[in-house]
């Protein structure tokens, strides 16, 4: 039994490791011996409690106008439909073949005052893996966002990347002029991930 | 600044402006290719359209940086002699009224038969609708596309 906890240990910190997640590595070593009842439902409380705060940046405008279930991505504080340019989803989320994302969203803001806004490779979800958020109760987004078949076929370990690193989702945070922010800073809001994934990624009821 | 190169209608050119320039400005006051027109200018109307590597683009939106070492097409390149497949059904129906719009309108069909030789009406309306017209030629603009694909399946038909 020691043996066989200790390899998988070593399997798993190397393959954490290669993976560039140390520090998620060591959390979750840390939590492989088996916590008692009450640790768990004190960690899962945590956890929830951590995914709620999440929640508030996930369903603001920023995240939300384009984790949609339609076709039509919205944009604005006020969630407008973008259908005044018949702007549409696509076969590979990055437009129509003839009206792709990119002959207006550059790969930065534009400059120019009331310009569509820019981050590399602005895209929608493609249609095959809609990632769609809107009118989800907080534990259904919870679970949509940890499922690997709703999520982008990501791990907890490549989301966490996915939401610290990636471009689109650094732009909320940057997101022009006349655009509202998220309400948590991005540093507060990967403490709150990080606090969410070490407790056991729980999802409310 | 740093030196732009950018294959333009098939020639090469080079700018020193700086590569946050709007391209629509460097192809209209540095290279003299008029044909494309300043319109709203924050990628509203589509007046701007050229062709980036097979992409319509709004080229008052385009940074001259994302244009280095690429191929633009712009309403000059598209035949020395009107006798592209879209000039061509352009005239025949007569797609113009005030004219100001069209280089884009152009433009912007060139790519969708590109991309899409026999659209739809559907095919049609996903590609064209941000490219504004205030004389209101949709109608034509529209007969004008499915023209433009026959004339080039009539083409690739005989050749």
């Amino acid at each position: 039994m020691k043996l066989g906890l200790g390899l998988f240990r070593g399997l798993f910190a190397s393959a954490a490791l290669l993976a560039g997640f140390p520090w998620y590595a060591s959390d979750l070593l840390r939590a492989i011996p088996t916590p008692q009842k009450s640790d768990l439902s004190q960690q899962q409380s945590q956890s929830v409690r951590a995914f709620a705060a999440m929640a508030t940046v996930l369903t603001s405008p920023r995240c939300l106008n384009c984790h949609i279930p339609g076709d039509a991505p919205l944009h604005g504080d006020e969630g407008k439909p973008h259908k005044e340019l018949n702007i549409k989803r696509g076969p590979d989320g990055r437009g129509t073949p003839a009206m792709r994302c990119a002959n207006c969203h550059q790969s930065e803001n534009s400059t120019a005052l009331h310009a569509p806004p820019g981050a590399p490779n602005w895209q929608l979800p493609p249609p095959s893996m809609r990632m769609a958020w809107q009118g989800l109760s907080t534990g259904d987004l919870c679970r949509t966002l940890k499922d690997p078949a709703k999520n982008g076929n990501m791990t907890l370990a490549q989301l966490y990347r996915h939401l610290d690193e990636h471009p689109l989702v650094l732009w909320a945070w940057n997101p022009g002029p006349g655009r509202s922010i998220p309400p948590l800073s991005h540093e507060q809001f990967m403490v709150k991930v990080k606090e969410w994934m070490d407790n056991g990624a729980a999802c409310a009821e | 600044m740093p030196e732009t190169k950018v294959l333009v209608n098939g020639e090469q050119r080079t700018t020193d402006l700086d590569p946050r320039t709007p391209l629509l400005w460097v192809l209209r006051d540095t290279w003299n290719l008029t044909g494309t027109k300043f319109g709203c200018g924050v990628g509203q109307c589509g007046a701007c359209t050229v062709i980036l590597d097979g992409d319509a683009v709004r080229s008052c939106l385009t940074p001259l940086a994302r244009a280095a070492g690429k191929q633009v097409t712009t309403i000059e390149g598209l035949s020395r002699d009107r006798s592209h497949p879209v000039q061509r059904a352009w005239l025949v129906e007569q797609v113009p009224q005030c004219g100001y719009c069209q280089s884009g309108q152009i433009m912007a069909a060139t790519v969708l038969l590109s991309k899409i030789p026999q659209p739809t009406d559907e095919d049609i309306n996903d590609a064209m609708t941000a490219n504004l017209c205030r004389c209101g030629t949709y109608h034509r603009i529209r007969r004008a596309i499915h023209r433009a694909a026959e004339l080039s399946a009539a083409e690739a038909r005989k050749a």
